[in-house]
Protein backbone atom coordinates (compact mmCIF):
# COMPACT_ATOMS: atom_id res chain seq x y z
CA UNK A 1 0.00 0.00 0.00
CA UNK A 2 1.31 3.42 -0.94
CA UNK A 3 1.99 5.95 1.77
CA UNK A 4 -1.15 7.45 3.27
CA UNK A 5 -1.22 11.23 2.72
CA UNK A 6 -2.86 13.39 5.34
CA UNK A 7 -4.81 15.01 2.51
CA UNK A 8 -6.46 11.67 1.69
CA UNK A 9 -10.23 11.52 2.18
CA UNK A 10 -11.23 8.11 3.57
CA UNK A 11 -14.81 6.91 3.30
CA UNK A 12 -16.63 3.76 4.42
CA UNK A 13 -15.94 1.18 1.72
CA UNK A 14 -18.54 0.38 -0.90
CA UNK A 15 -20.89 -2.32 0.33
CA UNK A 16 -20.14 -1.64 4.00
CA UNK A 17 -22.33 0.17 6.45
CA UNK A 18 -21.34 1.83 9.71
CA UNK A 19 -23.95 2.30 12.38
CA UNK A 20 -24.32 2.80 16.12
CA UNK A 21 -25.86 -0.18 17.89
CA UNK A 22 -27.33 0.73 21.25
CA UNK A 23 -27.66 -2.93 22.30
CA UNK A 24 -23.90 -3.37 21.86
CA UNK A 25 -23.02 0.16 22.95
CA UNK A 26 -20.71 0.34 19.97
CA UNK A 27 -20.35 1.32 16.36
CA UNK A 28 -20.52 -1.74 14.14
CA UNK A 29 -19.46 -2.22 10.57
CA UNK A 30 -21.95 -4.29 8.63
CA UNK A 31 -21.27 -6.14 5.40
CA UNK A 32 -22.59 -9.27 3.66
CA UNK A 33 -23.30 -11.80 6.39
CA UNK A 34 -20.84 -10.22 8.78
CA UNK A 35 -20.33 -7.61 11.42
CA UNK A 36 -17.34 -6.03 13.09
CA UNK A 37 -17.83 -4.46 16.47
CA UNK A 38 -15.56 -1.46 16.74
CA UNK A 39 -13.94 -0.29 19.95
CA UNK A 40 -14.57 3.31 20.93
CA UNK A 41 -11.44 4.75 19.25
CA UNK A 42 -12.10 2.90 16.01
CA UNK A 43 -15.74 3.98 16.15
CA UNK A 44 -14.74 7.61 16.71
CA UNK A 45 -12.39 7.52 13.71
CA UNK A 46 -14.64 5.57 11.35
CA UNK A 47 -17.67 7.74 12.07
CA UNK A 48 -15.67 10.73 10.82
CA UNK A 49 -14.65 9.03 7.57
CA UNK A 50 -17.23 10.65 5.29
CA UNK A 51 -15.20 11.13 2.13
CA UNK A 52 -15.20 14.89 2.71
CA UNK A 53 -12.84 15.26 5.66
CA UNK A 54 -9.16 14.59 5.12
CA UNK A 55 -7.06 12.50 7.50
CA UNK A 56 -5.66 15.78 8.86
CA UNK A 57 -9.22 17.10 9.42
CA UNK A 58 -10.17 13.91 11.26
CA UNK A 59 -7.10 14.13 13.52
CA UNK A 60 -7.83 17.77 14.30
CA UNK A 61 -11.50 17.04 14.99
CA UNK A 62 -10.68 14.13 17.32
CA UNK A 63 -8.05 16.13 19.19
CA UNK A 64 -10.56 18.94 19.66
CA UNK A 65 -13.44 16.62 20.64
CA UNK A 66 -11.44 14.64 23.18
CA UNK A 67 -9.16 17.47 24.27
CA UNK A 68 -6.03 15.52 23.35
CA UNK A 69 -2.94 16.08 21.25
CA UNK A 70 -0.64 13.86 19.21
CA UNK A 71 -3.31 11.56 17.76
CA UNK A 72 -1.96 11.68 14.18
CA UNK A 73 0.09 8.50 14.49
CA UNK A 74 -2.71 6.43 15.96
CA UNK A 75 -5.31 7.69 13.48
CA UNK A 76 -3.06 7.14 10.47
CA UNK A 77 -2.18 3.63 11.62
CA UNK A 78 -5.84 2.74 12.04
CA UNK A 79 -6.88 4.24 8.70
CA UNK A 80 -4.09 2.31 7.00
CA UNK A 81 -5.27 -0.93 8.66
CA UNK A 82 -8.89 -0.23 7.74
CA UNK A 83 -7.86 0.40 4.11
CA UNK A 84 -6.00 -2.91 4.03
CA UNK A 85 -9.04 -4.69 5.42
CA UNK A 86 -11.32 -2.92 2.90
CA UNK A 87 -13.37 -1.31 5.65
CA UNK A 88 -12.43 2.08 4.23
CA UNK A 89 -11.54 3.31 0.78
CA UNK A 90 -10.12 6.61 -0.41
CA UNK A 91 -12.26 9.10 -2.25
CA UNK A 92 -10.38 10.50 -5.20
CA UNK B 1 -29.86 -23.95 0.66
CA UNK B 2 -27.04 -25.49 2.60
CA UNK B 3 -24.21 -23.52 4.17
CA UNK B 4 -25.79 -21.69 7.04
CA UNK B 5 -24.14 -18.29 7.00
CA UNK B 6 -22.97 -18.37 10.58
CA UNK B 7 -21.35 -21.75 10.77
CA UNK B 8 -17.62 -21.87 11.05
CA UNK B 9 -16.43 -19.74 8.18
CA UNK B 10 -15.61 -16.29 7.07
CA UNK B 11 -16.59 -13.18 8.88
CA UNK B 12 -19.47 -13.82 11.20
CA UNK B 13 -21.05 -11.71 13.87
CA UNK B 14 -19.88 -14.18 16.47
CA UNK B 15 -16.26 -14.07 15.42
CA UNK B 16 -16.14 -10.39 15.00
CA UNK B 17 -17.93 -9.27 18.09
CA UNK B 18 -16.53 -11.49 20.78
CA UNK B 19 -20.07 -12.67 21.40
CA UNK B 20 -18.62 -15.85 22.81
CA UNK B 21 -17.46 -13.98 25.87
CA UNK B 22 -21.00 -12.89 26.44
CA UNK B 23 -22.48 -16.35 26.37
CA UNK B 24 -23.19 -17.90 29.68
CA UNK B 25 -26.29 -19.61 30.91
CA UNK B 26 -26.87 -16.70 33.28
CA UNK B 27 -26.66 -13.77 30.90
CA UNK B 28 -26.89 -14.54 27.21
CA UNK B 29 -26.14 -11.68 24.84
CA UNK B 30 -28.68 -10.52 22.24
CA UNK B 31 -29.66 -12.53 19.16
CA UNK B 32 -27.40 -10.52 16.86
CA UNK B 33 -28.13 -12.69 13.85
CA UNK B 34 -31.77 -13.24 12.85
CA UNK B 35 -32.59 -15.66 10.06
CA UNK B 36 -36.11 -15.75 8.70
CA UNK B 37 -36.84 -18.87 6.70
CA UNK B 38 -39.78 -17.25 4.98
CA UNK B 39 -41.02 -20.35 3.19
CA UNK B 40 -40.06 -23.95 2.53
CA UNK B 41 -41.45 -23.61 -0.98
CA UNK B 42 -38.63 -23.86 -3.50
CA UNK B 43 -38.50 -24.42 -7.23
CA UNK B 44 -35.23 -26.34 -6.87
CA UNK B 45 -34.81 -29.92 -5.71
CA UNK B 46 -31.25 -29.88 -4.38
CA UNK B 47 -29.86 -33.16 -3.13
CA UNK B 48 -27.90 -31.39 -0.36
CA UNK B 49 -30.64 -29.13 1.02
CA UNK B 50 -30.59 -28.81 4.80
CA UNK B 51 -34.34 -28.15 5.03
CA UNK B 52 -36.21 -30.77 7.04
CA UNK B 53 -37.01 -33.88 5.03
CA UNK B 54 -40.59 -33.65 6.26
CA UNK B 55 -40.98 -30.03 5.12
CA UNK B 56 -44.22 -30.88 3.37
CA UNK B 57 -45.76 -31.56 6.79
CA UNK B 58 -44.80 -28.16 8.20
CA UNK B 59 -47.85 -26.06 9.01
CA UNK B 60 -49.03 -22.89 7.25
CA UNK B 61 -46.59 -20.04 6.71
CA UNK B 62 -46.61 -16.95 8.88
CA UNK B 63 -48.39 -13.93 7.48
CA UNK B 64 -46.78 -10.61 6.66
CA UNK B 65 -47.91 -9.05 9.94
CA UNK B 66 -46.34 -11.92 11.92
CA UNK B 67 -42.99 -11.46 10.20
CA UNK B 68 -43.11 -7.72 10.83
CA UNK B 69 -43.79 -8.28 14.52
CA UNK B 70 -40.84 -10.70 14.68
CA UNK B 71 -38.61 -8.10 13.01
CA UNK B 72 -39.60 -5.40 15.48
CA UNK B 73 -39.26 -7.57 18.58
CA UNK B 74 -35.87 -8.98 17.58
CA UNK B 75 -34.52 -5.57 16.59
CA UNK B 76 -35.54 -4.23 20.00
CA UNK B 77 -33.33 -6.92 21.57
CA UNK B 78 -30.37 -5.95 19.37
CA UNK B 79 -30.67 -8.18 16.29
CA UNK B 80 -28.91 -6.42 13.41
CA UNK B 81 -27.84 -8.93 10.76
CA UNK B 82 -30.91 -10.24 8.99
CA UNK B 83 -30.95 -13.25 6.66
CA UNK B 84 -33.97 -13.87 4.47
CA UNK B 85 -33.89 -17.43 3.33
CA UNK B 86 -36.05 -20.47 2.76
CA UNK B 87 -36.82 -22.48 0.66
CA UNK B 88 -36.79 -19.73 -1.93
CA UNK B 89 -37.65 -16.38 -0.33
CA UNK B 90 -38.59 -14.90 -3.72
CA UNK B 91 -41.62 -17.18 -3.58
CA UNK B 92 -43.06 -14.80 -0.96
CA UNK B 93 -45.00 -12.02 -2.66
CA UNK B 94 -44.61 -9.82 0.44
CA UNK B 95 -40.80 -9.91 0.34
CA UNK B 96 -40.62 -6.22 -0.59
CA UNK B 97 -42.88 -5.29 2.34
CA UNK B 98 -40.79 -7.34 4.79
CA UNK B 99 -37.56 -5.79 3.48
CA UNK B 100 -38.91 -2.25 3.66
CA UNK B 101 -39.86 -2.75 7.30
CA UNK B 102 -36.51 -4.37 8.12
CA UNK B 103 -34.66 -1.50 6.45
CA UNK B 104 -36.62 1.10 8.39
CA UNK B 105 -35.70 -0.75 11.59
CA UNK B 106 -31.98 -0.59 10.78
CA UNK B 107 -31.18 -4.19 9.88
CA UNK B 108 -28.44 -5.11 7.41
CA UNK B 109 -30.47 -7.29 5.05
CA UNK B 110 -29.08 -10.34 3.28
CA UNK B 111 -31.23 -12.15 0.73
CA UNK B 112 -30.18 -15.78 0.30
CA UNK B 113 -31.61 -16.97 -2.98
CA UNK B 114 -31.38 -19.42 -5.85
CA UNK B 115 -32.29 -16.52 -8.15
CA UNK B 116 -35.36 -18.33 -9.43
CA UNK B 117 -38.17 -15.78 -9.51
CA UNK B 118 -35.86 -12.76 -9.84
CA UNK B 119 -36.64 -10.28 -12.59
CA UNK B 120 -35.22 -6.85 -13.32
CA UNK B 121 -38.39 -5.19 -12.00
CA UNK B 122 -38.16 -7.18 -8.78
CA UNK B 123 -34.46 -6.63 -8.14
CA UNK B 124 -35.05 -2.90 -8.55
CA UNK B 125 -38.04 -2.98 -6.20
CA UNK B 126 -35.96 -4.86 -3.60
CA UNK B 127 -33.22 -2.24 -3.89
CA UNK B 128 -35.75 0.54 -3.43
CA UNK B 129 -37.11 -1.27 -0.37
CA UNK B 130 -33.62 -1.26 1.18
CA UNK B 131 -32.13 -4.69 0.51
CA UNK B 132 -28.38 -4.56 1.20
CA UNK B 133 -26.95 -7.73 -0.29
CA UNK B 134 -27.80 -10.77 -2.37
CA UNK B 135 -26.23 -14.18 -1.93
CA UNK B 136 -26.80 -16.21 -5.07
CA UNK B 137 -26.39 -19.96 -5.08
CA UNK B 138 -24.91 -21.91 -7.95
CA UNK B 139 -24.61 -25.66 -7.92
CA UNK B 140 -21.76 -26.02 -10.37
CA UNK B 141 -19.80 -24.28 -13.08
CA UNK B 142 -21.39 -26.31 -15.83
CA UNK B 143 -24.95 -26.06 -17.01
CA UNK B 144 -25.26 -29.84 -17.09
CA UNK B 145 -24.18 -30.45 -13.49
CA UNK B 146 -25.96 -27.38 -12.08
CA UNK B 147 -29.18 -28.47 -13.69
CA UNK B 148 -28.71 -32.12 -12.69
CA UNK B 149 -28.04 -31.34 -9.03
CA UNK B 150 -31.09 -29.10 -8.72
CA UNK B 151 -33.25 -31.23 -10.98
CA UNK B 152 -34.14 -28.06 -12.90
CA UNK B 153 -32.98 -25.99 -15.89
CA UNK B 154 -31.79 -22.93 -14.04
CA UNK B 155 -28.13 -22.38 -14.96
CA UNK B 156 -28.68 -19.69 -17.59
CA UNK B 157 -31.22 -17.94 -15.40
CA UNK B 158 -28.72 -17.76 -12.53
CA UNK B 159 -26.13 -16.19 -14.81
CA UNK B 160 -28.69 -13.55 -15.80
CA UNK B 161 -29.50 -12.86 -12.16
CA UNK B 162 -25.79 -12.47 -11.40
CA UNK B 163 -25.63 -9.77 -14.09
CA UNK B 164 -28.65 -8.02 -12.56
CA UNK B 165 -27.03 -8.09 -9.12
CA UNK B 166 -24.05 -6.27 -10.63
CA UNK B 167 -26.20 -3.84 -12.58
CA UNK B 168 -28.11 -2.81 -9.46
CA UNK B 169 -24.92 -2.46 -7.47
CA UNK B 170 -25.49 -5.03 -4.76
CA UNK B 171 -22.49 -6.69 -3.17
CA UNK B 172 -22.50 -10.21 -4.63
CA UNK B 173 -21.75 -13.36 -2.72
CA UNK B 174 -21.73 -16.50 -4.79
CA UNK B 175 -22.43 -19.61 -2.78
CA UNK B 176 -21.61 -23.05 -4.12
CA UNK B 177 -22.23 -26.13 -2.00
CA UNK B 178 -19.45 -28.63 -2.62
CA UNK B 179 -19.63 -32.42 -2.56
CA UNK B 180 -18.19 -35.43 -4.34
CA UNK B 181 -19.98 -34.69 -7.62
CA UNK B 182 -18.72 -31.13 -8.11
CA UNK B 183 -15.70 -30.62 -5.85
CA UNK B 184 -13.30 -31.50 -8.69
CA UNK B 185 -14.67 -28.49 -10.61
CA UNK B 186 -13.54 -25.93 -8.03
CA UNK B 187 -11.13 -24.25 -10.49
CA UNK B 188 -13.91 -23.82 -13.05
CA UNK B 189 -16.34 -22.67 -10.36
CA UNK B 190 -13.92 -19.97 -9.23
CA UNK B 191 -13.34 -18.92 -12.84
CA UNK B 192 -17.09 -18.61 -13.31
CA UNK B 193 -17.37 -16.54 -10.12
CA UNK B 194 -14.70 -14.17 -11.37
CA UNK B 195 -16.40 -13.78 -14.77
CA UNK B 196 -19.71 -13.07 -13.02
CA UNK B 197 -18.06 -10.37 -10.92
CA UNK B 198 -18.60 -11.90 -7.48
CA UNK B 199 -16.87 -10.09 -4.61
CA UNK B 200 -17.21 -12.98 -2.20
CA UNK B 201 -17.31 -16.68 -2.94
CA UNK B 202 -18.36 -19.27 -0.41
CA UNK B 203 -17.24 -22.76 -1.29
CA UNK B 204 -19.27 -24.47 1.34
CA UNK B 205 -18.75 -28.16 1.69
CA UNK B 206 -22.01 -29.93 2.34
CA UNK B 207 -23.09 -30.28 5.93
CA UNK B 208 -25.00 -33.45 6.50
CA UNK B 209 -28.48 -32.57 7.68
CA UNK B 210 -31.90 -32.87 6.04
CA UNK B 211 -31.71 -34.03 2.45
CA UNK B 212 -27.93 -34.04 2.52
CA UNK B 213 -28.04 -36.60 5.35
CA UNK B 214 -30.18 -38.88 3.18
CA UNK B 215 -27.63 -38.56 0.38
CA UNK B 216 -24.47 -38.61 2.49
CA UNK B 217 -23.06 -41.79 0.95
CA UNK B 218 -23.10 -40.22 -2.51
CA UNK B 219 -22.06 -36.69 -1.50
CA UNK B 220 -19.14 -37.13 0.88
CA UNK B 221 -15.92 -36.45 -1.05
CA UNK B 222 -12.66 -38.34 -0.61
CA UNK B 223 -9.78 -36.77 1.28
CA UNK B 224 -7.77 -36.60 -1.95
CA UNK B 225 -10.57 -34.66 -3.65
CA UNK B 226 -10.73 -32.27 -0.74
CA UNK B 227 -6.98 -31.65 -0.69
CA UNK B 228 -6.91 -31.03 -4.44
CA UNK B 229 -9.80 -28.57 -4.14
CA UNK B 230 -8.12 -26.69 -1.31
CA UNK B 231 -4.87 -26.44 -3.29
CA UNK B 232 -6.71 -25.13 -6.37
CA UNK B 233 -8.54 -22.61 -4.21
CA UNK B 234 -5.30 -21.40 -2.64
CA UNK B 235 -3.65 -20.91 -6.05
CA UNK B 236 -6.69 -18.99 -7.27
CA UNK B 237 -6.63 -16.77 -4.17
CA UNK B 238 -3.04 -15.84 -4.89
CA UNK B 239 -3.88 -14.96 -8.50
CA UNK B 240 -7.01 -12.96 -7.84
CA UNK B 241 -5.71 -11.02 -4.84
CA UNK B 242 -8.11 -8.80 -2.94
CA UNK B 243 -10.65 -8.48 -5.78
CA UNK B 244 -12.45 -11.58 -4.54
CA UNK B 245 -12.70 -12.98 -1.03
CA UNK B 246 -12.91 -16.74 -1.09
CA UNK B 247 -14.13 -18.76 1.88
CA UNK B 248 -13.53 -22.49 1.79
CA UNK B 249 -15.65 -24.25 4.36
CA UNK B 250 -14.02 -27.59 5.12
CA UNK B 251 -16.43 -30.49 5.66
CA UNK B 252 -16.22 -31.20 9.36
CA UNK B 253 -16.15 -34.97 8.80
CA UNK B 254 -12.49 -34.53 7.88
CA UNK B 255 -11.56 -32.60 11.00
CA UNK B 256 -10.31 -33.79 14.37
CA UNK B 257 -12.26 -31.19 16.31
CA UNK B 258 -15.88 -30.16 15.80
CA UNK B 259 -17.07 -26.81 14.49
CA UNK B 260 -18.15 -24.22 17.06
CA UNK B 261 -21.69 -24.66 15.78
CA UNK B 262 -23.68 -21.39 15.96
CA UNK B 263 -20.97 -20.15 18.37
CA UNK B 264 -22.92 -22.21 20.87
CA UNK B 265 -26.69 -22.67 20.68
CA UNK B 266 -28.58 -19.68 22.05
CA UNK B 267 -25.52 -17.46 21.82
CA UNK B 268 -26.05 -15.14 18.82
CA UNK B 269 -28.26 -16.93 16.31
CA UNK B 270 -32.04 -17.05 16.09
CA UNK B 271 -33.86 -18.72 13.20
CA UNK B 272 -37.59 -18.57 12.59
CA UNK B 273 -39.07 -21.30 10.40
CA UNK B 274 -41.92 -20.68 7.93
CA UNK B 275 -44.48 -21.94 10.45
CA UNK B 276 -43.21 -19.63 13.17
CA UNK B 277 -41.08 -22.13 15.05
CA UNK B 278 -38.15 -20.39 16.75
CA UNK B 279 -34.93 -22.37 16.55
CA UNK B 280 -31.40 -21.89 17.95
CA UNK B 281 -30.05 -23.44 14.72
CA UNK B 282 -31.46 -24.22 11.27
CA UNK B 283 -31.81 -27.91 11.97
CA UNK B 284 -32.98 -27.87 15.61
CA UNK B 285 -36.45 -29.04 14.61
CA UNK B 286 -35.04 -32.58 14.49
CA UNK B 287 -33.82 -32.58 18.11
CA UNK B 288 -36.08 -34.64 20.36
CA UNK B 289 -37.59 -33.08 23.47
CA UNK B 290 -36.74 -29.51 22.51
CA UNK B 291 -40.36 -28.25 22.48
CA UNK B 292 -39.41 -25.29 20.34
CA UNK B 293 -41.43 -22.14 21.00
CA UNK B 294 -43.51 -20.55 18.25
CA UNK B 295 -43.67 -16.84 17.49
CA UNK B 296 -47.43 -17.17 17.09
CA UNK B 297 -47.64 -17.83 20.83
CA UNK B 298 -44.63 -16.09 22.41
CA UNK B 299 -42.73 -12.87 21.91
CA UNK B 300 -39.08 -12.90 20.89
CA UNK B 301 -37.81 -11.67 24.25
CA UNK B 302 -39.36 -14.52 26.19
CA UNK B 303 -38.35 -17.02 23.49
CA UNK B 304 -34.72 -15.90 23.52
CA UNK B 305 -34.19 -15.40 27.23
CA UNK B 306 -36.75 -17.61 28.98
CA UNK B 307 -37.76 -20.57 26.83
CA UNK B 308 -36.40 -23.97 27.91
CA UNK B 309 -35.43 -24.73 24.30
CA UNK B 310 -33.12 -21.71 24.02
CA UNK B 311 -31.60 -22.33 27.45
CA UNK B 312 -31.19 -26.05 26.88
CA UNK B 313 -27.63 -25.86 25.50
CA UNK B 314 -26.40 -22.61 27.03
CA UNK B 315 -23.42 -22.85 29.33
CA UNK B 316 -21.79 -26.26 29.77
CA UNK B 317 -23.83 -27.98 32.49
CA UNK B 318 -25.57 -30.13 29.86
CA UNK B 319 -22.32 -31.57 28.54
CA UNK B 320 -21.27 -35.19 28.90
CA UNK B 321 -17.77 -36.59 28.92
CA UNK B 322 -15.40 -36.11 27.20
CA UNK B 323 -16.65 -32.50 26.74
CA UNK B 324 -17.53 -31.88 30.37
CA UNK B 325 -13.92 -31.58 31.51
CA UNK B 326 -12.33 -30.73 28.19
CA UNK B 327 -10.28 -27.51 28.09
CA UNK B 328 -11.59 -26.88 24.55
CA UNK B 329 -15.28 -26.91 25.54
CA UNK B 330 -15.37 -23.10 25.65
CA UNK B 331 -13.93 -23.02 22.12
CA UNK B 332 -16.18 -25.46 20.27
CA UNK B 333 -19.08 -25.88 22.73
CA UNK B 334 -19.04 -29.62 22.09
CA UNK B 335 -19.71 -29.14 18.37
CA UNK B 336 -23.05 -29.63 16.69
CA UNK B 337 -26.01 -30.95 18.69
CA UNK B 338 -27.87 -32.06 15.58
CA UNK B 339 -24.86 -34.02 14.36
CA UNK B 340 -24.48 -35.64 17.79
CA UNK B 341 -28.11 -36.65 17.64
CA UNK B 342 -28.10 -37.84 14.02
CA UNK B 343 -25.00 -39.97 14.49
CA UNK B 344 -25.30 -41.21 18.09
CA UNK B 345 -29.00 -40.82 18.89
CA UNK B 346 -28.23 -38.51 21.85
CA UNK B 347 -28.05 -34.74 21.37
CA UNK B 348 -26.04 -34.33 24.61
CA UNK B 349 -23.13 -36.40 23.34
CA UNK B 350 -19.90 -34.94 22.06
CA UNK B 351 -20.13 -34.24 18.31
CA UNK B 352 -18.60 -37.44 16.87
CA UNK B 353 -16.43 -35.35 14.55
CA UNK B 354 -14.18 -34.89 17.61
CA UNK B 355 -11.58 -37.63 17.74
CA UNK B 356 -11.93 -37.67 21.52
CA UNK B 357 -15.53 -38.85 21.11
CA UNK B 358 -16.14 -42.56 21.74
CA UNK B 359 -18.36 -42.37 18.64
CA UNK B 360 -15.72 -40.88 16.34
CA UNK B 361 -15.54 -44.17 14.43
CA UNK B 362 -19.02 -43.37 13.02
CA UNK B 363 -17.48 -40.42 11.20
CA UNK B 364 -14.23 -42.09 10.21
CA UNK B 365 -16.13 -45.09 8.85
CA UNK B 366 -18.31 -42.82 6.71
CA UNK B 367 -15.16 -41.15 5.39
CA UNK B 368 -13.56 -44.55 4.72
CA UNK B 369 -16.62 -45.63 2.73
CA UNK B 370 -16.37 -42.43 0.70
CA UNK B 371 -12.70 -43.17 0.05
CA UNK B 372 -13.58 -46.68 -1.15
CA UNK B 373 -16.36 -45.37 -3.37
CA UNK B 374 -14.02 -42.76 -4.81
CA UNK B 375 -11.27 -45.31 -5.48
CA UNK B 376 -13.51 -47.88 -7.14
CA UNK B 377 -13.67 -47.88 -10.94
CA UNK B 378 -16.79 -46.26 -12.32
CA UNK B 379 -19.77 -48.53 -12.15
CA UNK B 380 -18.07 -50.97 -9.77
CA UNK B 381 -20.05 -49.83 -6.78
CA UNK B 382 -23.76 -50.15 -6.54
CA UNK B 383 -24.81 -46.78 -5.27
CA UNK B 384 -28.30 -45.96 -4.20
CA UNK B 385 -29.92 -43.24 -6.30
CA UNK B 386 -29.75 -39.63 -5.15
CA UNK B 387 -32.88 -38.43 -3.42
CA UNK B 388 -33.92 -35.02 -4.72
CA UNK B 389 -35.67 -32.62 -2.36
CA UNK B 390 -39.22 -32.92 -3.49
CA UNK B 391 -42.67 -32.35 -2.14
CA UNK B 392 -43.72 -35.79 -3.33
CA UNK B 393 -40.73 -37.45 -1.69
CA UNK B 394 -41.12 -35.49 1.52
CA UNK B 395 -44.13 -37.26 2.91
CA UNK B 396 -43.02 -40.86 2.29
CA UNK B 397 -39.72 -40.11 4.05
CA UNK B 398 -41.69 -39.15 7.11
CA UNK B 399 -44.04 -42.05 6.89
CA UNK B 400 -41.11 -44.42 6.75
CA UNK B 401 -40.09 -42.80 10.02
CA UNK B 402 -36.54 -44.01 10.26
CA UNK B 403 -35.32 -43.08 6.82
CA UNK B 404 -33.02 -40.49 8.35
CA UNK B 405 -31.54 -42.93 10.85
CA UNK B 406 -29.84 -45.50 8.67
Amino acid sequence: MSELQDTARPVIAHGMRLQWEAAQEAHVLLYPEGMIKLNSSAGAIMSRCDGVRTVADIVADLERSYNLTGLAGEVTAFVRLALEKHWLELRA
Amino acid sequence: MNAPPLVGHGPSPAEATGARDARSAAAPGPPLWLLLELTYRCPLHCVFCYNPTDFANVGPELQTCDWIRVLREARALGAVQLGLSGGEPLAREDLETIIAEAHALGYYINLITSGVGMTEARIKALKDAGLDHIQLSFQDSSRAMNDFLTSTRTFDLKAKVAALIRKYDYPMVLNVVLHRLNIDHVGEILGMAERLGAQYVELANTQYYGWAWLNRAQLLPSRAQLERAEAVTQRFREQVGSRMQIYFVVPDYFEKRPKACMSGLGSVFLAIAPDGLAMPCHAARMLPGMSLPNVRESDIRSIWYNSPAFNRFRGDAWMKEPCRNCPERSKDFGGCRCQAYLLTGDADNTDPVCDLSPHHHLVSEAVARAEAAGAAPAGATREQPLIFRDHRVSIPVVTAGCAVRR
